[in-house]
């Protein structure tokens, strides 16, 4: 699936619930299935320090894809990680530079995604793309 | 406070009316700012519609007008800290300009390498980073008193850090997370035997109990406007008259001067000398009005119904499985920080905002007191006096339905 059916498919499953705790519900649902990154994973060279959370990021580049893995110490900000990996995780650089990421907006999370916020969700996404644009670099260096 | 007198106060503040995701606002985090009854708004419109004119400056009608009411305001502040001049009440923009400008102009006049600065560990970042920007600067070092696991600050430790290389002491009258009164007249006597200044953060403290500087025997008292149902963007600095005297101006400008040449510029005597610039005499009126309106109340009867909201929410919390409230001084203000089981504060308090309810989560900048405590932060629930028991009723309920979500 491209980037942008995975996002519309979000849209979709979050569009079947109008009250916020029901929305709030089905992310910490995600929040808490989304594999943790075991310690290993969680190396200050991973972290992403919020005011309010933190939040790891760990990728590697397999097969000329990108594969994102995360974590956070909020369920909610967790289940926003795990959203942005499902839509980005095993994409070409590319893909993923060039993305938009609107499905944010649409299913009404945007205030989390609001640097007043501070719970680290804003530098991950940017260094989501950082990561990609690395690998991309890298590549085209070979 | 009857019940009738609690709905003409609320009354009183428009925006506890407001509907938040079309719930009912309950606003709990006075402990970050305060709302505003109507006569401090009014009095700012007053202010710009009726009164403006730069002040201390003019020979015309405004000015003379503009310049009395924002020194009548000084009176007022003065009056309220019970300060024996209203020469020594300063306005600043808050509490962490008055720490920073004593800081700087202290410092300047009094502390050299080697010299020694001490605060405690429940500092919010305000009363912590201008003492270490001040050691940066002289090579000093920073001391720091402990505190026992209810949050009470450990007396006969902080003894043990006095000595002949200290000059100063800073501490907070109320901690902005655990809630603690400290006992800060004993630690003036204590520093004072010790020939040590003290700066009184009074931020947290002001707008909850009677403060008499005087009695303190306090060198320096500071609070911020907007935490008293005031203005943003404007505070005081009490010092007594001795220390600001010897200290040195901490901005240069206008007003703060006596004479000018490009030799040598003689400086205004107090307050000026530390008000360079065009001072926020719109803010300082409408503070002015705001301490009126708490006066009127009465700080003792304020006192006392938010010491309620704390015996009452603190038994009504203590329901919830899993509760664990962080602080637990035998004299605390109406703050009551805590966590639930091993769930995030960030969690509690966004699910909480969806409910209609305002909390503070977080290290509440104060972030070497949340790391001593070895916790990610708090949930934090700061009452004023406009707050109800119905209200921590709805919160207790939600933040029931929240840990179930959660958990």
């Amino acid at each position: 699936m491209t980037i942008n059916e995975l996002q519309d498919g979000i849209i979709e499953e979050f569009s079947m619930f109008d009250d916020w705790m029901d929305k709030y519900a089905l992310l910490i649902d995600l929040g808490n299935s989304l594999e943790s990154l075991e310690d290993a994973g969680k190396t200050p060279q991973n972290i992403i320090e919020g005011c309010q959370s933190r939040v790891w990021l760990h990728a590697e580049m397999k097969d000329g894809l990108v594969l994102y893995r995360g974590e956070s110490d909020a369920v909610l900000v967790k289940g926003i990680v795990s959203l942005l990996i499902q839509v980005l995780t095993k994409h070409t650089p590319d893909e993923i530079i060039n993305t938009e990421l609107y499905f944010i907006d649409k299913i009404g999370l945007r205030e989390h995604l609001s640097p007043t916020r501070s719970n680290g969700l804003v530098a991950m996404v940017k260094q989501m793309k950082m990561y990609a644009l690395a690998f991309k670099a890298k590549n085209s260096n070979r | 406070m009857d019940k009738q007198e609690l709905l003409t106060i609320r009354a009183d503040f428009p925006i506890l009316s407001e509907k938040i995701y079309n719930k009912d606002l309950i606003y709990f985090d006075n402990g970050a700012t305060t709302q505003k009854p109507r006569a401090v708004v009014e009095k700012i419109e007053e202010g710009y519609y009726h009164l403006n004119a730069n002040i201390h400056r003019g020979v015309h009608y405004l000015s003379q007008k503009a310049t009395e009411a924002h020194e009548a305001a000084r009176i007022t502040v003065a009056e309220f800290l019970k300060a024996a001049k209203h020469e020594e009440i300063i306005f600043t923009r808050g509490t962490t300009e008055a720490i920073n400008l004593v800081a700087t102009s202290f410092g300047e006049a009094f502390c050299k390498a080697g010299d020694e600065v001490v605060i405690s560990v429940m500092e919010h970042h305000s009363n912590i980073v201008p003492w270490q920007m001040l050691c940066e600067r002289k090579g000093m070092t920073l001391r720091v008193i402990p505190m026992n696991e209810k949050g009470e600050l450990d007396l006969d430790a902080f003894k043990t850090l006095l000595n002949e290389r200290t000059k100063i002491v800073s501490i907070a009258h109320v901690s902005n997370v655990l809630g603690t009164i400290n006992p800060v007249a004993e630690v003036i006597r204590i520093a004072h035997q010790n020939n040590v200044p003290v700066l009184v953060d009074g931020a947290q403290s002001v707008p909850h109990i009677p403060v008499n500087v005087v009695e303190l025997d306090a060198d320096f008292y500071v609070f911020s406007g907007h935490k008293i149902y005031g203005p943003t963007g404007i505070g005081a600095l009490y010092g007594k008259e001795k220390w600001l005297n010897a200290m040195p101006p901490y901005q240069g400008g206008g007003e703060m001067i006596a004479t000018v040449t490009f030799e040598k510029t003689t400086y205004n005597e107090l307050p000026f000398k530390f008000e360079a610039g065009t001072p926020d005499y719109i803010g300082s009126t409408a503070l002015a009005e705001a301490l009126r309106y708490v006066q009127a109340i009465g700080m003792d009867k304020i006192a006392a119904h938010e010491h309620e909201l704390l015996v009452y929410g603190t038994a009504q919390l203590m329901e919830i499985e899993g509760m664990r409230i962080i602080g637990t001084a035998d004299h605390k203000s109406s703050v009551i920080s805590f966590l639930v089981g091993a769930i995030h504060p960030y969690d509690i308090g966004m699910l909480l905002d969806k409910l209609g309810i305002a909390v503070r989560t977080g290290h509440h900048c104060a972030q070497p007191l949340i790391d001593s405590l070895g916790i990610p932060g708090t949930v934090r629930a700061s009452f004023a006096f406009y707050n109800t028991k119905e209200e921590i009723d709805v919160f207790v309920t939600a933040l029931k339905r929240v840990v179930t979500m959660l958990e």
